[in-house]
């Protein structure tokens, strides 16, 4: 099975781990991922205003360019995810708005390209059942929280990989790789995205409520579908800890790099050294390396 | 307080300007306040998103512009989430948002971005910041 793949801008750099792990993982499962011949930014936002057509013409461009190489599309980060999904829906329904966005973009795109997340693919293209029989290296013992974030869910009526509120996806691929996922109560709330910007104090504090949360649920590990999370969490860790002398650090991973760790992919390959926080004496302590 | 309300604060022109841009009906809120309970920046908010449908529904737009509401919603859509009404003031901030970056004035200056600090940041981090900060 060979599916289309978007990577995006920030898969094709710092967080190119992310993306090297879920490509090894695909090939050990039995599928590739087909990067896009030609492809561009989404845009990293989806504009929340109907009056912002412009916005949606970088998806667009994707989307078209997509539908090149058949009629399925996967992608990893959850923005680009969220981005390109909402994208396709305006397109496919609404007609006045296709041909603006056509027009501008001088293709002739109908909306018809099926956006999956990777998550998506496991579950529904593959099955949890036949991942959880190619874990070679099973994560036991390691209690994770899978930290969903906001772009993954939201809006339900758009998105639906899941239900908005009580998500189960994530935890269902944990639980196929042997670990035990953890519930706590911060899995979908905003780790503060793009105010790193500009306003750290704010980003420290959500990020801060998402790991504290995870941690006092009794988490040893936190996994992440997006690198902003992923970036905002680790920026934030050290600062949590010297703020709160009883928070414990935990490592902050990729799914993709748990998922490669499960399926025994070799550890030197998974990038583990690109993340700020380690991963090691963790997986040390519980004698999986 | 005080407030003496007219008919032509209510029937505002810039809040039917909001209304279009941001294709929401600020009417529908009934003001649970659902959306401030979910919203996870309502803490650092000089109008938590309830207050803000409420400003709007009494035609008093400067009060919410003069804020940093808008600045500080992330776009989680918590609020839309759950709301009951299916409002979303997640889009009536952008629209807020996009009108002030539309005339060009920005939040942030290029020149006060903090490059060091997002020296490993994902590019969505700043492709995003742009969009949402920079006019």
């Amino acid at each position: 099975m060979k599916i289309p793949y978007y990577p995006g801008c920030t898969l094709n750099t710092v967080a190119k781990q992310f993306d090297t792990s879920a490509r090894e993982a695909a090939s050990i499962i039995g599928f590739e991922m087909k990067e896009l011949a030609q492809w561009n930014c989404c845009g990293a936002t989806f504009p929340l205003t109907p009056d912002n057509v412009i916005g949606l013409t970088a998806p667009a461009k994707v989307l078209s360019n997509a539908r090149k190489e058949g009629d399925t599309l996967t992608t990893l980060c959850s923005v680009c995810y969220n981005v390109l999904k909402r994208t396709n829906k305006v397109i496919r329904d609404n007609k006045e708005k296709r041909n603006v966005i056509n027009g501008f973009i001088e293709e002739e795109y109908d909306g018809s390209v099926n956006i999956l997340h990777y998550l998506e693919v496991l579950r529904d293209k593959v099955g949890f059942d036949k991942v959880k029989g190619a874990v070679k290296r099973p994560l036991t013992g390691i209690k994770a929280a899978t930290y969903y974030g906001c772009m993954l869910l939201r809006p339900f009526e758009d998105i639906g990989i899941d239900n908005a509120e009580r998500p189960t996806i994530f935890e269902d691929l944990l639980r196929a790789l042997g670990a035990e996922p953890v519930e706590f109560a911060n899995k979908i709330e905003c780790c503060g995205a793009h105010l790193a910007m500009n306003n750290e104090e704010v980003v420290t504090n959500l990020s801060g409520k998402v790991m504290t949360s995870a941690v006092d649920a009794g988490a040893d590990l936190i996994v992440t579908t997006c690198p902003l999370c992923q970036f905002n969490l680790e920026k934030s860790q050290p600062k949590v800890a010297e703020a709160d002398t009883g928070y414990r650090p935990v490592p902050v991973v990729y799914f993709t790099q748990a998922l490669g760790l499960a399926l025994g992919q070799d550890i030197e390959t998974l990038g583990f050294e690109k993340n700020s926080s380690d991963i090691m004496p963790l997986l040390k302590k519980k004698g999986i390396a | 307080m005080k407030i003496k309300l007219s008919n032509s604060d209510i029937q505002s022109t810039e809040v039917r300007r909001l209304e279009r841009i941001s294709g929401e009906d600020v009417k529908r809120c009934y003001q649970c306040g659902n959306c401030s309970g979910g919203c996870p920046v309502s803490y650092a908010m000089e109008i938590p998103p309830t207050k803000v449908m409420r400003f709007l529904q009494l035609g008093n737009i400067e009060e919410v512009r003069n804020s940093n509401s808008m600045w500080l919603c992330v776009g989680c859509l918590q609020c839309y989430s759950r709301c009951p009404q299916g409002v979303s003031v997640a889009a009536i901030l952008e629209g807020m948002r996009q009108d002030t970056l539309r005339k060009g004035v920005s939040r942030t200056e290029v020149a006060e971005v903090p490059f060091p600090f997002l020296k490993k940041a994902p590019q969505q981090a700043i492709v995003c910041g742009f969009r949402k900060f920079v006019g």
